[in-house]
């Protein structure tokens, strides 16, 4: 029994949620494609069917229209593609780099809590996978190691476009992750309250929201951690490494197949998990609404509520995401460079003592 | 006069740009219920504008008869050598007699036709025309040259009521008998 219960907890439920987040990834996939469309007046992917869902009388012909079946022959498309390798590449570090990047951006979703679950005791527990002290810490080190696949596809790609991607993916991280940090730190000043453990916890972050949403406290905070965030996942208008109109394709111009499907994946990756911090350290992660933060019934049904709840959070800014990369166009290499440098440093530093200062003269209780 | 323009400073909010962020998400998002532009291809097809040059293809006029008297105009006139003519005679004994020629085969290549129309400008019998078609698939080479066969089944019947060879025949005819107007 007991052995039942360690693989359960060891080895199904991670199963589990790499599953979610890899069906998120595939169906974020088919909502860029299909928002893009939208937004450009076309209709987007609407051929593909499953034979299965054909027959469906009204729903199936739904599903053809948005494309529910899209993801899968995406899929298979990357799987069965040829796998070329072109002659000129540095052969470990060409198949290291894109297993680095889709590890990264998997390895995040470990520490991150995406519910409420209630003991015998009436007394709530975060449904996570390792309820870290060092929750954010850990997952500001782990995300941006994701930058080694972009750099390591750049340089042993041995060819200029790639080279360039990786030199401006490493630059870009240099300059934003320095602004993310210093824009995060009013958040632990908040979440420091008494009683609290550790303030690093992404969970007592969470509790700590019951009543206000960061957002509302923090919205400097949050805008500067927002903006950090696009230039970390390297989604427009920051995707200096990818920039495919003046390198191509960037750090994967030599990918292709299913390894260029691993950068694929692991980008969306990025910015599912992204969003899902966004949404925990500023929106109140599962709390229901500003000042009602726990209406969910104490008991199994109330956990589910709290993860979907949370899940729809997690979706808007994912859609957000894909919202702005359709509104903004790119930024140029020197803009980006100046805006982490000459804005969003100074800015955040300067919120960051606006708040020492607050929290100093009116210490919460 | 040139009018001068003046350039305001900008304002705070402008200089961060989020009013313009703001505005531009505005714009996209109602964008996302408009109506899409597009054409649904093999299911919708578009609507072709009269005068529309598609596929070169012979016509009858409404009695049967093929019009092309293979003078060879359009074979010569075809910038890049598309059409093929084989002139042949037409026998004593068949009721048109009198026009004397008809293409023994007509070929046209579609895949060196430019689609520029000249063959129909020249034609002096007006037995050749472009079409509304502009799909034209096959599997092999020898599938895009379009025969005579092929070339009357895509055009058919043109209703024009020129009749000039039964004209011709008819004034013939009345001359002989003496009973012309001159």
């Amino acid at each position: 029994m007991e052995i039942i219960l360690l693989i359960l907890r060891y080895l199904v439920s991670p199963l589990i949620v790499i599953a979610v987040l890899m069906g998120m990834c595939a169906y974020a996939v088919l909502a860029e494609r299909k928002i893009s469309s939208w937004i450009q007046n076309r209709v987007g992917p609407n051929r593909t069917q499953l034979p299965i869902l054909a027959y469906i009388p009204v729903a199936g012909n739904i599903l053809q229209r948005i494309g529910f079946s899209q993801p899968m022959a995406d899929g298979l498309k990357f799987l069965f593609k040829e796998d070329v390798r072109p002659g000129h590449v540095k052969k470990f570090y060409y198949v290291l780099a894109p297993c680095l990047s889709l590890m990264t951006a998997l390895l995040t979703c470990t520490v991150l809590p995406f519910g409420l679950w209630w003991g015998k005791d009436n007394l709530a527990h975060p449904i996570v996978l390792a309820d870290v002290d060092i929750g954010l810490l850990f997952i500001l080190a782990v995300s941006s190691l994701g930058v080694y696949g972009l750099v390591l596809a750049g340089w042993s790609s041995n060819s200029k476009y790639p080279f360039l991607g990786g030199i401006r993916a490493s630059a870009q991280l240099i300059s934003y992750e320095l602004a993310m940090g210093v824009a995060l730190l009013p958040v632990f000043l908040w979440s420091s309250r008494p009683g609290v453990v550790s303030p690093l916890n992404l969970y007592s972050i969470v509790q700590a929201q019951d009543n206000f949403w960061l957002v509302i406290w923090q919205p400097v905070s949050a805008l500067l951690f927002l903006v950090c965030l696009f230039a970390e996942t390297n989604r427009l208008p920051f995707d200096m490494a990818e920039s495919e109109t003046d390198l191509v394709g960037g750090f994967h111009t030599e990918y292709g197949s299913f390894k260029f499907g691993f950068f694929f994946i692991a980008e969306y990756a990025h910015m599912i998990v992204g969003s899902a911090v966004f949404v925990i350290l500023f929106f109140g992660g599962w709390n229901f609404l500003p000042g009602i933060a726990d209406p969910w019934p104490h008991n199994l049904i109330g956990s589910g509520l709290t993860i979907v709840w949370f899940l729809a959070k997690v979706v808007f800014f994912v859609f957000f995401f894909i919202w702005i990369r359709w509104t903004l166009p790119r930024f140029r290499y020197d803009q980006v460079m100046k805006l982490g440098w000459n804005v969003l440093l100074p800015l955040s530093v300067a919120n960051f003592c606006a708040y020492l200062v607050f929290f100093a003269l009116f210490p919460k209780a | 006069m040139a009018k001068v323009l003046e350039r305001k400073p900008l304002t705070f909010w402008e200089r961060t740009y989020l009013p313009q962020i703001l505005g531009g998400l505005r714009i996209t998002f109602m964008n996302m219920f408009r109506r899409s532009e597009t054409l649904e291809y093999p299911e919708q097809r578009p609507q072709i504008p009269r005068g529309y040059r598609g596929a070169p293809v012979l016509v009858k006029d409404p009695n049967g008869r093929e019009k092309c008297v293979s003078c060879q105009l359009c074979e010569f006139v075809c910038p890049p050598k598309a059409i093929r003519i084989t002139p042949g005679e037409i026998p004593y004994t068949a009721p048109t007699a009198h026009v004397e020629k008809a293409p023994k085969e007509f070929e046209i290549n579609m895949l060196r036709c430019i689609y520029c129309g000249l063959c129909e400008e020249v034609c002096p019998e007006q037995a050749i025309f472009l079409q509304d078609v502009y799909s034209i698939t096959g599997t092999s080479r020898g599938e895009f040259i379009h025969n005579k066969q092929k070339l009357y089944e895509l055009g058919g019947t043109r209703p024009d009521q020129f009749y000039k060879w039964d004209k011709k025949l008819s004034a013939e005819k009345s001359h002989n008998e003496g009973e012309g107007h001159h």
